[in-house]
């Protein structure tokens, strides 16, 4: 018998991680790592949630979120292979003109 | 009981002529814009007549006719319109729109030829409005109604050619001259006010009824600031600067408003609040003061006056001052008594000058005329009864009514009686002097003007002048000895007024004695004029000449600082201190903000991601700690246990 | 039982979070992360989410983080240098996220009404979800096809080569 707030305090944790991965990582690709991260934090909650309360839509709302997450995956990571083809580098630093 | 008499309808028909000529009076033919014109004051003392024959046929005055429609009603203050008829408002009304319309006869002649004909009957019909909405007023405020509107008029007026210069400095003289008059009229009004509670001439005068032993004080300060008005409106000293600027008008202007109506509103006004007047013998004597000052001060002017209209301004002035010395030693009837005999004569005065100006083809010095007598003999006789009552000859009009106010002045049996009477007879003597002065420059002799051919004008000129002269002439007789009783209670005539008939025979004798001297003199310095000045020589000449330099001294002190203060005010602080502050400042805080928050746009990725997730812990901090109680701003209320 | 599988695997789940933070090469922190995402697998398992354990593993640890992986080979990213900005970063990041955890872990932890899990709870099955899935939010679901449908092409267009510059590969 586990209390489901462990459940949520390690979700809370993944997700304070991954926000923490966001703000400290140089490297474009690691930032949207934590970017993972951080969502599928969220995804946990809402299973722990969904469990709690025996509502299936709570596991729906997974679903939904990991397509978009991977949908999102995709055309981020095109974008970070065209800023590199622009400016040869991957640090977040050294991109720092809304000029291309 | 009381016949409804319409009066409302005194005002209302001139002011329709005013806005039917005003507003499509460019685009009608010219005989209908007269017609209009005339009709209108036509109309109004049709009107006055009716009421005047039902007074006496019994009808009982004073006639109130309330429109009984609440005006005002804030607070303290409750103002109604509501128009008086009595005996005094009755006389002034007959003046008014008879004289008023002959005047008006007479421009159809003398402005045929202007452009702005249409324009200037719309104007003088307002002129006309306001006049009669001054004189019917019952209370207080709508008399400043009137009083603030005829000022309107005048400046319209006086300025009517108002391309050229001198014309619209004039009508901007005359308003802020008035203006200045007017302050002390409205503090007069606010002190009514507050000691009174009402602005009604009938309340006020019931309420001092009511209160016998109320003297001085505060009346005498309520009596001194209606007393400015009174100045400014009619010309007396220190105010009558205006009145010689306002010549530059066309001349049945200046004999409408400059001498027969207008500016005897301030006179109409102290014999309309005689009660309060009664009750301040202190202000009583200050009335008279400035009423004598000024008829001899105007007086001396006016003998070394070149222009014909100039003489008739100072002459007009000092005429004033004798309604005001009237006023001032408690004898209204004669005060009104002169205004209404002036009216006649000083119509006439100008109405001829303006025949002449206008048969020289605008000539208006008088050292250029001359001989006129053969030239145009209608103008020359009516002129004659004029200038003959004006100086006061038996039997014409200006005898009856000048000696009345030197006989009250003179009976009343104080020291300061007798100095005004000997300051109205001195007065008397140069007011004779100057007038034959110009009727010998203007008439007799040989024409000094060979290349002027002088034509006489047309009739609808010399009617209404031989109207006036016959009034001139017999209008002394109207009022000899019973204006007094006609008055009656509206000027608070009291019949224990008529007193020695020997000592007023033997006034009156003396006074057509002085104006014998004045005649003579003038005779005698003018008689075969060469154009040359005799008075030159004199001494004073030039003090006179140059008017004392009262204008240049007002100049000097009051316009000169005034100007030059608003110009600093309105080139500096306005200007630069607060406009340009204004600009200054918004700009500065636009460039100064924008610097600081440019340096929130880094193109720094992490920095913004640093901020985004600030802001997200500051949401999510508020809906931990506020969020019930913001969802119930909004109106949702949830059941959640615990936050 | 369930107390020992939930600790281990929550233990390899920060151990991952954990790991990616710290490497330094973006390679060690996608595979860091494979070791999260399956380890949350697990987690759901635990839960009673049966479907979502094995789309995670199918879907996250398997296209996704491979994606990732291909990423980093492809561009041939290096190690993190460590420069001002990083460290200040550093200093600033770790407290207030730290403060952020503990403002949420309060809540969590104030919570009332929150029940417990045990191994013997019904599982959703695949059935019960898909019954949800294609009744009710068949809409959703139609529109997420789409959105993955725009993904490829948004992706295929960012990431193709522009009009003059050197084409990869050919």
């Amino acid at each position: 018998m586990i209390p489901i707030s462990w459940y949520l305090l390690l979700s809370a944790t993944l997700f304070c991680l991954g926000v923490v991965g966001f703000l400290i990582k140089r490297n474009l690709i690691t930032i949207f790592m934590s970017i993972e991260l951080m969502l599928n934090g969220v995804n946990l909650s809402f299973v722990a949630f969904a469990h709690q309360w025996h509502l299936v839509k709570g596991q729906i709302f997974v679903f939904f979120v990991m397509v978009v997450a991977a949908a999102e995956a995709a055309v981020g990571l095109a974008i970070i292979i065209a800023v590199f083809r622009a400016r040869a580098t991957l640090a977040v630093d050294r991109i720092d003109l809304m000029k291309l | 009981m009381n016949e409804p008499l319409y009066l409302w309808l005194i005002p209302l028909l001139p002011f329709a002529g005013f806005l039917i000529n005003g507003i499509l009076g460019a685009r009608l033919p010219k005989w209908l814009v007269t017609a209009l014109a005339l009709i209108a004051p036509l109309a109004s003392f049709a009107v006055v007549a009716n009421a005047a024959r039902a007074t006496s046929a019994g009808a009982m005055l004073p006639h109130a006719e309330g429109l009984q429609y609440r005006w005002i009603d804030a607070g303290l203050l409750h103002v109604d319109f509501n128009v008086v008829l009595d005996q005094l408002s009755l006389v002034m009304l007959l003046i008014i729109t008879g004289v008023g319309f002959l005047i008006h006869v007479y421009s159809v002649g003398y402005m045929h030829d202007d452009k702005g004909y249409w324009r200037y009957f719309a104007y003088l019909n307002l002129f006309l409005f306001f006049m009669t909405v001054l004189v019917l007023a019952g209370n207080a405020l709508l008399m400043f109604v009137g009083w603030e509107g005829v000022g309107l008029a005048s400046y319209l007026l006086i300025g009517f050619w108002y391309q050229k210069t001198s014309a619209a400095d004039a009508g901007k003289k005359a308003f802020i001259v008035n203006r200045i008059g007017d302050f002390g009229f409205l503090i007069g009004v606010f002190l009514l006010l507050a000691n009174f509670g009402s602005l009604s001439f009938s309340d006020i005068a019931t309420k001092l009824a009511a209160n016998p032993g109320w003297t001085g004080g505060i009346l005498t300060t309520i009596c001194v600031c209606l007393l400015l008005g009174a100045t400014g409106k009619s010309a007396q000293l220190p105010l009558y600067v205006w009145l010689p600027d306002a010549m530059e008008g066309p001349t049945p202007v200046s004999a409408l408003i400059h001498a027969a109506t207008m500016v005897t509103a301030g006179v109409y006004m102290i014999a309309r609040t005689h009660f309060l007047f009664d009750r301040s013998p202190l202000a009583l004597l200050i009335v008279a003061i400035v009423g004598a000052a000024t008829a001899l001060f105007a007086a001396t002017i006016g003998l070394v006056q070149n222009d014909i209209k100039r003489v008739l301004a100072y002459s007009t002035v000092s005429q004033l001052g004798y309604m005001f010395l009237g006023c001032g030693v408690a004898a209204y009837s004669a005060g009104i008594f002169h205004l209404m005999t002036h009216a006649f004569f000083k119509a006439l005065l100008f109405l001829a000058a303006g025949s002449v100006i206008h048969g020289l083809g605008g000539e208006q010095d008088m050292r250029k005329m001359g001989g006129l007598r053969k030239q145009m003999p209608v103008t020359f006789w009516t002129m004659t009864a004029a200038v003959l009552a004006i100086a006061g000859f038996f039997p014409f009009a200006g005898f009856f009514s000048k000696d009345a106010i030197l006989y009250a002045a003179f009976a009343q049996g104080t020291t300061s009686g007798k100095v005004f009477w000997f300051i109205g007879l001195f007065t008397a003597l140069l007011t004779s002097f100057y007038m034959f002065r110009l009727w010998y420059l203007t008439f007799m002799g040989k024409p000094r003007n060979p290349e002027l051919h002088a034509h006489e004008s047309p009739w609808s000129m010399l009617g209404p002048l031989v109207l006036l002269a016959l009034g001139s002439i017999g209008g002394g007789w109207i009022g000899a000895g019973r204006f007094g009783e006609f008055l009656g209670s509206s000027v608070g005539y009291k019949a224990a007024e008529a007193g020695s008939s020997q000592l007023e025979i033997t006034l009156s004798v003396v006074a057509v004695a002085v104006a014998l001297i004045g005649w003579f003199i003038a005779h005698r310095l003018y008689r075969d004029n060469e154009g040359r000045e005799p008075l030159a020589a004199a001494p004073g000449y030039t003090v006179l000449a140059h008017k004392y330099w009262v204008d240049e001294l007002y100049g000097a002190v009051i316009v000169k600082p005034i100007l030059a203060i608003s110009r600093f005010v309105l080139e500096w602080i306005v200007e630069f201190a607060i406009l340009g502050g204004a600009a200054w400042l918004l700009g500065g805080i636009m460039t100064f903000s924008g610097a600081i928050l440019q340096r929130w746009q880094s193109g720094n990725l992490r920095s913004y991601a640093a901020w985004l997730a600030a802001g997200a812990a500051a949401v999510l901090l508020f809906a931990l700690v506020s969020w019930n109680t913001v969802l119930a701003h909004v109106g949702i209320h949830l059941n959640m246990a615990g936050h | 039982m369930h107390l020992v599988l939930f600790i281990v695997f929550a233990g390899f789940c920060l151990a991952g979070a954990l790991n990616l933070l710290l490497q330094s090469h973006p390679i060690n922190s996608a595979l860091s992360l494979v070791v999260v995402m399956s380890s949350l697998a697990v987690l759901y398992l635990l839960l009673g989410a049966e479907f979502l354990a094995a789309a995670q593993i199918i879907v996250y640890a398997g296209a996704i983080m491979v994606l990732f992986t291909f990423v980093v080979m492809l561009l041939n990213a290096g190690r993190e240098e460590r420069t001002l900005g990083s460290r200040a970063a550093k200093l600033l990041g770790f407290p207030a996220v730290t403060a952020l955890l503990a403002v949420i872990a309060t809540v969590i932890l104030k919570a009332q009404g929150l029940g417990s899990v045990a191994l013997s709870d019904p599982i959703t099955t695949t059935e019960e979800l898909s019954r949800v899935l294609f009744h009710e939010l068949l809409l959703p679901f139609e529109v997420t096809s789409v959105l993955i449908l725009i993904a490829i092409l948004g992706a295929v267009a960012l990431a193709r080569a522009g009009d003059g510059e050197r084409r990869v590969g050919k």
